[in-house]
């Protein structure tokens, strides 16, 4: 029975749960949790609205090996409360950022596993607190040579909630790797919607959230450094053919970014939808890239010089 | 993973009609892992009467499947069922000829076994959807879930429930059409699907009707299917072990908390009750990394690009 | 919120070396189950922390029958409930102490 579901079985990033991508990305047995759920670092909100709790509030961090590579590592579960950051679970990312910053002993990579809807609402200001000084530490950890690398492929996509910007988070990092399924964007859909009405943006139109947020059309237009498979293995080996080849994160580089986007608005910046974008990057047939294969649309985005360039 | 190994394989079932539903959904994405494992292929789900169900595109692909006879069709099919006239009835020009009035007498009359869900069921096992709730249609399951007694053509499995059934008369063989009610013993909100009297019944009296409303006859249903084991009512031989062989597959309900243990495991050794570890099935195996599919979009994929989902079950 | 708390003494120790393990997810429909080698013998102690109120009945079968299934003596185990049916919350605390089998 056991050849049956080895043979069978493949581990696909959307369905696993947070704990399942730590347990296959890293090397068997390398994993140390940090504040694990036997801690029981809950939240000390949730009891308020009669919600029930997660012993690790919706957030794994540890260090372990890829391939032999000692990293530090942060996966949220999208599951739990839509993986949102509450008091307990953005202290718990920001610790590891800045446990990474000030000790030149700890692993120089760190790997953020992203499933989150942005600010947990039930906790709002501490959450949106938490949100801000995670940014900021990932930057800091980045100034002090530290490589951080996004993964966005699960449930619920890299959103930020209101003002407060998580999509900016994964923009923070060093590189970002997105799968299809994967979405990012600093406004939800829904939030889209509701201020901008639904002739503007029809939130259930599925397509649409995914021609414009999707992972695709992020790692087309430049949001995105790579693009993976719906696979554990798909994500960890893109994730190390980038770890040779980060930017450096310098003015210059910020500057380069800010002329590349200023480009990107002129030349695109009157197209209602993705496909007249991907018309106007000379992409052929640019009503199917949303059908194309992975690795057909591999060949394409590297192919283009919108997608691929340091200063994203 | 139950009903493939405990009935589809024990009976060597051919011919069948699925009721719509996840559990036959399920069952039709397993054929191509576990019932690959099994080595069923070719051996049991050969014939459908079915609609063109996208979810059994992967069988279909992983060759299992060699004729399905459709009662109508199914949005965003059209392109997979043209390309597949080996499988479907397709016409001159191509298309899909369904056919709800014959492909209801093939369910009657020409297939092994009916599958279907349902939202309660009593201890006789008669089944309904009807709940203090709601009011559906039954679909095509009354049916479908029918055994037509008369005269029929003769098939093994057809022929094996026949003598399984305890009220069999040796001298007079006669089939019986296998009709399974595969359920989980909760519903949504903790509703319990096993229940001492039908929401139908109280439904009847209330509004003065004429029949109560019954999906599928208890005297028809030969076996229950839950995650707690398989109940196969042909060889229960009398009111009484049927109710407990009922019970004894209704988990923690009420009504499955209310069994005579005794019994139930006394029924469990004549094999009337079998459970998982009784047919070697781990329930810890039991995970959605082994449907052959995990999306609609794996659907396409399997299709060769040939299925198009309407808009809402995207997500690319 | 709903709390339970069971005490049983089980018939055996779980086996097994893992200090404490983890399983499932707090999600509509799921629970998660936290168990740790902490206590003496076969005691076991299992707490059930369940956003849906009225099924202590319930709970408590389904504890007892797992109890008896699959003897988790020494474990103390800690329940999230999201609202789980009782077949999942058997899986569970079956798959946990699988889990809590391993050597480490």
């Amino acid at each position: 029975m056991n050849n049956a579901f080895t043979k069978y079985r493949t581990w696909s990033w959307y369905e696993a749960t947070a704990r399942e991508r730590v347990a296959n990305l890293l090397d068997r047995g390398s994993f140390t949790e940090f504040i694990g759920p036997e801690k029981r670092e809950i939240s000390p909100h949730l009891a308020l609205f009669d919600l029930p709790e997660a012993f690790d509030d919706g957030i794994i961090v540890g260090r372990g090996t890829v391939r032999g590579r000692d990293v530090l590592l942060a996966a949220q579960e999208g599951r739990f409360m839509g993986g949102t950051f509450g008091e307990v679970h953005g202290a718990k990312l920001v610790g590891l950022l800045r446990y990474a910053r000030d000790y030149q002993d700890a692993p120089r990579v760190v790997v953020l596993l992203l499933d989150t809807g942005g600010v947990r609402l039930q906790e709002a200001n501490v959450g949106e607190l938490a949100v801000s000084e995670v940014i900021r530490a990932v930057l800091e950890a980045r100034m002090a040579g530290v490589t951080v690398i996004a993964m966005v492929g699960g449930r619920a996509g890299c959103f930020g909630g209101g003002g407060i910007v998580v999509g900016i988070v994964a923009g923070c990092c060093s590189r970002i790797v997105i799968s299809e399924q994967g979405r990012t964007s600093v406004s939800g859909p829904e939030v889209i919607e509701t201020n901008m009405g639904v002739e503007e943006f029809d939130s259930r139109d599925r397509p649409l959230v995914w021609r414009t947020t999707g992972g695709k059309t992020r790692r087309l237009l430049g949001g995105a450094d790579a693009y993976a498979e719906d696979s554990i293995d798909s994500f960890r080996d893109v994730a190390i053919s980038l770890l040779d080849r980060i930017p450096a994160f310098d003015l210059d580089t910020m500057e380069k970014e800010h002329a590349r986007l200023t480009q990107r608005l002129e030349k695109f910046g009157q197209c209602h939808d993705t496909p007249e974008i991907w018309k106007a990057m000379g992409i052929a047939e640019p009503d199917r890239i949303a059908d194309l294969s992975d690795e057909d649309f591999n060949q394409i985005a590297q192919a283009q010089k919108e997608a691929n360039h340091d200063a994203r | 993973m139950l009903a493939i190994k405990g009935i589809y394989a024990e009976y060597g079932i051919q011919r069948l009609n699925h009721g719509i539903g996840f559990g036959t959904a399920a069952i039709e994405l397993l054929l191509p892992t576990f019932g690959e494992s099994l080595g069923l292929k070719g051996k049991v789900a050969t014939h459908w009467a079915l609609n063109p169900h996208p979810a059994l595109i992967p069988a279909i692909e992983s060759g299992w499947v060699k004729q399905i006879h459709c009662f109508g069709s199914e949005v965003g099919m059209d392109d997979y069922i043209r390309a597949r006239p080996d499988v479907f009835f397709n016409g001159s020009d191509g298309s899909l000829r369904s056919n709800r009035a014959f492909c209801q007498t093939a369910g009657l009359y020409a297939c092994d076994m009916f599958i279907g869900s349902t939202l309660q069921i009593d201890l006789a096992g008669n089944s309904s959807t009807v709940t203090p709730e709601r009011i559906p249609g039954f679909g095509g399951a009354p049916n479908m879930g029918s055994d037509a007694h008369g005269r029929r053509h003769a098939s093994d499995a057809w022929l094996k429930a026949g003598r399984q059934a305890s009220d069999a008369d040796p001298k007079m063989a006669r089939g019986r059409k296998l009709v399974v009610q595969v359920l989980e013993t909760f519903g949504e909100k903790m509703v319990p699907a096993f229940v001492e009297q039908l929401s139908s019944v109280e439904f009847a009296q209330r509004m003065k009707l004429e029949l109560v409303p019954v999906m599928i006859y208890g005297d028809d249903v030969t076996h229950v299917v839950t995650e707690e084991g398989i109940a196969n009512l042909l060889i229960c031989r009398s009111a009484e072990e049927r109710e407990q062989a009922i019970r004894g597959v209704a988990g923690f309900t009420d009504v499955g908390r209310a069994r005579d243990r005794k019994m139930v495991e006394s029924l469990r050794d004549r094999g009337v009750i079998r459970r998982p570890e009784d047919l070697n099935i781990d329930p810890l195996n039991a995970n959605r990394q082994l449907l052959a599919a995990r999306s609609v979009k794996d659907l396409v994929g399997w299709s060769g690009g040939l299925y198009r989902p309407p808009g809402k079950f995207r997500n690319w | 919120m709903e709390i339970l708390e069971i005490h049983q003494k089980a018939a055996r120790r779980a086996p097994g070396d893992k200090s404490h393990g983890i399983t499932g997810v707090v999600a509509s429909g799921d629970l998660e189950v936290l168990l740790e080698r902490l206590l003496d013998g076969t005691e076991c102690e299992v707490n059930v922390k369940t956003s849906v109120e009225g099924f202590g009945d319930v709970w408590r079968a389904v504890v007892n029958d797992f109890i008896e299934r699959h003897s988790p003596g020494g474990l103390r185990i800690s329940i999230n409930d999201g609202g789980a049916r009782p077949e999942t919350v058997s899986l569970r605390l079956a798959q946990g102490v699988r889990l809590m089998e391993a050597d480490r």
